[in-house]
């Protein structure tokens, strides 16, 4: 059977983040055509799946780990995917979400939900998963086999990497994306 | 005149005044070293370690900006274990502080953003401090963020060297190491600071920036202090 002939099962996920990885990844424009006929998504925030499906091969996640939910999830991905992709500066180094790592948790919820607020001010508890003690990047939690930083990362460079991975390379990605 | 000497670096064979480091010789011969404190003009102090090379018949690597060349030197400045090992700082120089690029002043044009890449950084592989530093926003035009500083020490020495007001300095040691204002004192209470802003021009990251930048607009200008210093003679 051709590689074309079987669709690769790709899943993306969106953890502490900004969602802009993910309109990065739709800015690929036209390749998102190409890819379609190539590629099965299985989960993310751009299917209805509620449970992450096993055997997955490629994994996109966007966002740093930074609620229980958000490891849990993550634990899961690396189970059940071959190839998981920190996707952004805040998979890849924590970024923005982790400018709260210097605030005890407590500390920070208090000043958001309780200091200053004049309506019905308290930290909620119920239908929110609690936080970890940082946001950290992916590979703080599991094993990552591919970081693709930038914030967002440039859409040729989603691109490029779906691209090479569909193709059964490894993306070389000097000189494609910057650091930080 | 001048003695000169003959040492081999990369193989090639460099002729150089009595007196130069092995990093102003390999800069005369047209090769570049990466530095993050070292900057023309200013005296070297070998702070950020990045600009090791491998010397035959040393065994550790030894940083160029202090070495003084000598004759029948041999100097390799690229190999695998020296790029690993400058990619090693650079990674742990990410991780020791909150740089967080993507908001940065200085974002694209950070000498310690643009190392990483060249170095070839897609991740930081050492777990990351997370600790909490001040932002000194006390000085009328200026802003100190100590989240980005590499204490590199280039803003002590402009100060203190070209300025003659040293107003910098360097508290604490190792990873507390931590850039003090005159005694310790906040930004716009210091008397000797003349507000000249060499020290923003200098700092290689976003430590250093003036006031009212937002992300990325923040272009420092560290080669006209290099050149202020070559018309003021003394530069080798």
């Amino acid at each position: 059977m051709s590689a074309a002939a079987v669709k690769a099962r790709v899943a993306t996920v969106w953890l502490d983040g900004c969602s802009g990885c993910h309109m990065s990844l739709l800015d690929i424009d036209e390749a998102l055509a190409v890819l379609a006929g190539r590629i099965r998504l299985v989960f993310g925030p751009l299917v209805d799946a509620q449970e992450f499906p096993e055997e997955v091969d490629v994994t996109l996640v966007e966002g740093a780990v930074s609620s229980q939910d958000d490891l849990r999830l993550l634990q899961a991905i690396r189970q059940r995917t071959k190839l998981l992709i920190a996707l952004g500066d805040c998979a890849v180094t924590g970024n923005v979400p982790s400018m709260r790592n210097g605030l005890p948790v407590k500390k920070m919820l208090e000043s958001i939900y309780i200091q200053g607020v004049t309506t019905a001010p308290g930290v909620p508890k119920t239908g929110v998963p609690s936080l970890l003690k940082h946001a950290s990047p992916l590979h703080e939690s599991v094993r990552v086999d591919l970081h693709v930083p930038g914030c967002p990362p440039k859409p040729e460079a989603i691109a490029f990497v779906l691209k090479e991975l569909l193709d059964g390379r490894k993306p070389d990605l000097t000189g494609q994306v910057k650091f930080g | 005149m001048p003695n000169m000497i003959s040492l081999r670096i990369d193989g090639e064979l460099v002729r150089v005044e009595e007196g130069h480091t092995i990093f102003q010789a390999a800069e005369a011969a047209g090769k570049q070293i990466p530095g993050l404190c070292q900057m023309k003009g200013l005296s070297p102090v070998g702070a950020c370690r990045l600009c090791v090379v491998e010397l035959a018949g040393v065994n550790r690597l030894l940083p160029s900006c202090t070495t003084p060349a000598q004759e029948g030197m041999s100097v390799t400045t690229q190999s695998a274990r020296i790029k690993s090992y400058r990619r090693m700082i650079v990674e742990l120089l990410l991780a020791e502080r909150n740089h967080i690029c993507a908001v940065c002043v200085s974002n694209n044009h950070c000498e310690l953003q643009a190392l990483a890449m060249k170095l070839g950084v897609t991740h930081v592989r050492y777990t990351y401090a997370y600790r909490s530093f001040p932002v000194d926003t006390s000085h009328p035009r200026f802003v100190l963020d100590h989240n980005r500083c590499i204490v590199c020490t280039r803003c002590v020495r402009v100060c203190a060297e070209m300025e003659g007001a040293h107003v910098w300095d360097v508290m604490g040691r190792g990873v507390g190491s931590r850039l003090v204002c005159e005694l310790n004192r906040s930004w716009g209470q210091a008397s000797s600071c003349t507000g000249c802003g060499k020290c923003v021009q200098v700092c290689p990251t976003g430590a250093l920036a003036e006031k009212g930048c937002a992300v990325e607009e923040m272009i420092k200008r560290g080669q006209s202090i290099s050149r202020l210093a070559e018309t003021r003679g003394g530069v080798l």
